[in-house]
């Protein structure tokens, strides 16, 4: 799925990242504990997340992940935003609440199949 | 690549928001010397989960990042109160982090747990009042 199509899907906003509109993603993981979402391995995945701090954005960056979409119309700080436009990851707002917009990739085929490492 | 490579970090305690760039610095070297994806990226979590538990147990310490020409080597040595049950400490979902870390993503106590699950050995030395010192190897 493009990063295009999920801004699509989940109404969001576009807050740093444009050029990346194209790219696709491949997985997905909806979380606010970073230590979960640092447990599973995905390629080019998608994070989608309520917590705003700049673990998230290098919590994204260990994991490979293009692509941040903050749930519940919450805001990156600009030091994030500065972060992400340093390790080249789109950051997407979406007023949509967690449940629904994980629900909503899904079901539009974007299943996460995130690896287990063992 | 005959002599190791060495990077060297002073983890700054206490200080949430700068945690992590250590790693972050870290994954970018290794990137640089044309390493595989798959071993940056688990040298690169192993050493995160690490420098967020010197962070927020241990008010800081030292990472050291060694390349050999078959594995990689992270040493985390700190000065902190050091682990009363290393067994319990090991344990996924065990956690002695405060609840402000909580509400910051962490303290889910996955930390130990994930930096085992992405290393091929981990070993762990504390001393109570003194502190811990891991050291984890990634072969490749």
């Amino acid at each position: 799925m493009k990063i295009s199509a999920i801004k699509e899907l989940l109404d969001a906003e576009i807050v740093c990242g444009e050029e990346f509109l194209d790219h696709e993603v491949y997985s997905a993981c909806g979380s606010d504990m970073m230590s979960d979402v640092l447990a599973y391995v995905k390629d080019q995945g998608v994070l989608l997340t309520g917590l705003v701090n700049s673990q998230v954005i290098r919590t994204a960056e260990m994991m490979d992940m293009v692509c941040i979409v903050f749930v519940r119309s919450k805001r990156p700080t600009e030091e994030m935003v500065e972060l992400a436009n340093e390790m080249g990851i789109a950051l997407l707002c979406s007023p949509k609440r967690m449940y629904e917009a994980c629900g909503k990739l899904y079901m539009s085929g974007l299943t996460g199949n995130g690896e287990h490492h063992e | 690549m005959s002599e190791p490579l060495k990077f060297k970090f002073d983890v700054q305690g206490g200080n949430f928001t700068s945690a992590g760039q250590a790693s972050v610095m870290v994954k970018k070297n290794l990137r640089q010397l044309g390493l595989s994806p798959e071993i940056i990226r688990r040298v690169s979590i192993a050493m995160y989960e690490g420098e967020i538990n010197m962070v927020i147990h241990a008010g800081g310490g030292v990472a050291e990042v060694v390349v050999y020409e078959d594995k990689v080597e992270i040493i985390l040595d700190d000065n902190g109160p050091g682990i009363p049950n290393i067994e319990l400490a090991m344990k996924e979902g065990f956690s002695t982090a405060p609840d402000n870390i909580r509400s910051l993503g962490f303290g889910a106590g996955m930390g130990l747990p994930n930096m085992k699950r992405y290393t091929d050995s981990m070993n762990i030395e504390t001393q109570l009042g003194k502190g811990t010192k891991i050291t984890m190897t990634v072969n490749f």
